[in-house]
């Protein structure tokens, strides 16, 4: 498994390649069919491919998007969404059920226009550059899906022509990625028979049949089984290391977690927070303090302990024994051990007998529910898939 | 080295395979129109590949009405059933192509509301391929009806004087025509988005027009005004035009023209008109 460690230093690596000098063009004398010379050409040649008219006027970020509404009857979808992705980034969409999050994919990914507001993704105008656009990304998710009558294999081929490929790379590339996505053996079965896991995976290589700037993940893993949802994982992994930016909606706080290097939290169509997963955590607070008793009978008087000298709301975990307290972030840092400390010597001068005191950071769930007032289950109101 | 290397999980993708088949592809590329119908066409074929139970009509419908006809009234209409097999096969080979015109606008409304629409939208190719494709589908499905038209009715004895000219002229009209209808109901599908009331407004269009026809029987015996809607309708001068061009009985004559003209306008009404709503979706 891949950490987070580990994509930093992926990113470090694209950053390199940044810098490479461009290939003189005469060195090439097909350039648009050595992929040699495309990783350079799709990073540092602008200049190079500036006769062609719908290239993007800068390198700026992949996705630019400002004050986006969508409403839907009375039901505004996306109320002022505004949204900044990098090049190369995993970024994370998060938010319940209804959200707005497959309102903005759809937005981004040229499928519905905006009602007020403005986004460029790759540079381009999301309303008047739509084709520009659409040639450079690529959607895969709960909206956008394959033709369950027709076989693996023949889904990636049409795709492939519609891609602008010619008949033998398709059938080429249709092979290549039926191997590496592990679906040679069904790819002559209709789609229709394939398990949840297969599916996406298939979902997902017909994505990549041309390889896209940017790719649109919604909801990847919803419904999922954990060993499809982990191998799912691997492959947004692998992905993103080759220098695709990826936008990625989900339900999961897990999920944004393991894979977003930037995470917005969205809630009825606003963004209420971003950051890397751990300065949302930090937001939240320095971390939480998990307290463990030995004697369920001394809950009460130990939540009024802790209440009294670290401040902040007492969390009753689910069993009778633990409680938890969200930690203020101090200006010291050092004073959250101080801090700690002396609760835990209040406790003892209590007589309350603990078992286990734990200091982690708050999870996502944490996160989530400090931000929006309420926690992160899908909510009752699911207008998103009902409307298309 | 014995370790063992072969437990490595296949079903997370090789890295290293994976790596370099998502190496940039370059500069992005478009499919033009014609490419993305023919390849719109070709999906609308493997369909009917994977499904072949939705032949059924196309199949079934011109066997049994020519089969039918010919030997329970041909005698009593015609005077032999041979004589009337003259008159009805042509009419047969014009009802065999009508019948089957709606499936590809009934295909079409199936695939406006399935997912993988937004993913075809989602593509920079010129949008009304997916249209053109679907009627490149019906084309494969007219060429279908027509051979089996015209082997059962040289099987059961029918000599075309027109001879094999006659007969392609005379299906390459029908066709001609029933892709008109295929805009038409195009349109009713990109409107109503639901194959099942494409079907039924499908027969509700082609069973009136099909049997108040001069297909069966010449209009003589029947009440005036059914006879004035028979010699308007489309369906009996295209018909006629089947039948002179077949039997040479008139080469291309009014009937031609008349079915050319109707072939004209029911496109030139329900091409734009289904590309222009097409458009309008989302």
């Amino acid at each position: 498994m891949f950490g987070r460690r580990d994509r930093s230093a992926d990113i470090c690596d694209r950053g390199d390649r940044q810098l490479e000098p461009p290939v003189p063009v005469s060195e090439a004398t097909s350039p648009w069919q050595t992929g040699e010379h495309f990783s350079k050409t799709r990073r540092g040649v602008p200049a190079m491919l500036a006769g062609m008219s719908d290239m993007p006027q800068n390198r700026g970020p992949a996705i630019e998007a400002r004050g986006l509404v969508k409403v839907y009857g009375e039901h505004r979808a996306l109320d002022g969404t505004d949204l900044t992705v990098r090049r190369g980034q995993v970024f994370g969409f998060l938010g319940p059920n209804g959200a707005g999050k497959t309102t903005a994919i759809r937005i981004l990914a040229t499928l519905t226009r905006p009602d007020e507001g403005t986004a460029r993704v790759l540079g381009f105008d999301v309303v008047s550059e739509r084709n520009a656009i659409r040639a450079r990304v690529a959607v895969t998710g709960q909206f956008a899906s394959l033709d369950d009558d027709l076989t693996g294999y023949e889904n990636l081929i049409i795709f492939g022509r519609l891609r602008g490929l010619s008949r033998s790379a398709s059938k080429q590339r249709a092979d290549e990625l039926l191997a590496a996505f592990d679906l040679t053996d069904p790819a002559s079965r209709p789609v229709g028979g394939y398990s949840g896991g297969m599916r996406r995976r298939l979902d997902i290589a017909a994505s990549l049949i041309v390889t896209p700037d940017l790719l649109f993940l919604d909801e990847p893993t919803t419904g999922m089984d954990p060993r499809s949802q982990s191998q799912v994982w691997e492959l947004v992994r692998r992905i993103a290391a080759t220098g695709t930016t990826v936008l990625l909606t989900t339900q999961y706080l897990e999920e944004a977690d393991q894979l977003a290097d930037q995470i917005a939290v969205i809630d009825h169509g606003r963004v209420v927070a971003e950051g890397t997963s751990a300065q949302l955590k930090a937001r939240v607070g320095s971390g939480t303090l998990n307290v463990r008793l030995l004697d369920d009978q001394q809950r009460s008087q130990a939540k009024a302990v802790l209440a009294g000298t670290l401040g902040g709301p007492v969390h009753l975990g689910a069993d009778s024994l633990t409680l938890s307290v969200l930690l203020a972030t101090p200006a010291d840092p050092t004073d959250t051990g101080r801090l700690v400390g002396h609760a835990m010597t209040r406790l003892a001068e209590a007589r309350v007998a603990v078992a286990e005191v734990t200091v982690g950071q708050p999870s996502l769930h944490d996160a989530f529910l400090a931000l929006t007032g309420h926690p992160a289950s899908p909510a009752a109101t699911d207008h998103e898939d009902s409307i298309s | 080295m014995s370790t063992p290397t072969a437990t490595v999980s296949r079903a997370v993708p090789e890295a290293h395979r994976l790596d370099s088949l998502l190496a940039p592809s370059g500069p992005p590329r478009r499919a033009g129109a014609l490419a993305a119908s023919a390849t719109f066409g070709w999906r609308a074929i493997l369909k009917i590949k994977h499904e072949p139970k939705q032949l059924t009509d196309v199949i079934a419908i011109p066997v049994v009405f020519t089969v039918l006809f010919t030997y329970l009234f041909g005698g009593a209409i015609g005077g032999t059933p041979g004589r009337y097999l003259t008159t009805l096969l042509p009419g047969t080979l014009v009802m065999g192509i009508n019948a089957c015109s709606m499936y590809g606008g009934a295909r079409l409304a199936q695939d406006l509301t399935t997912g993988v629409f937004d993913r075809f939208r989602s593509l920079a190719v010129w949008r009304g391929a997916l249209v053109l494709g679907s009627l490149l589908g019906d084309a494969g499905r007219f060429l279908l009806a027509a051979a089996i038209v015209v082997i059962l009715g040289v099987a059961i004895g029918y000599r075309p004087d027109g001879g094999a000219p006659g007969v392609i002229a005379a299906v390459a009209l029908v066709i001609v025509f029933g892709l008109a209808l295929s805009w038409l109901f195009a349109a009713i599908a990109v409107l109503v988005r639901d194959s099942a009331t494409v079907s039924s407004l499908g027969i509700v269009v082609i069973m009136p027009t099909t049997f108040a026809s001069n297909i069966f029987v010449q209009p003589r015996t029947m009440p005036g005004w059914l006879r004035d809607f028979v010699n308007i309708n489309p369906v009996s001068h295209l018909a006629d035009a089947a039948r002179d061009l077949m039997n040479n009985t008139g080469g291309v004559g009014g009937p031609v023209t008349w079915s050319l003209i109707a072939t004209a306008t029911i496109t030139l009404v329900f091409a734009p008109l289904t590309l222009h709503l097409y458009s309008k979706q989302g």
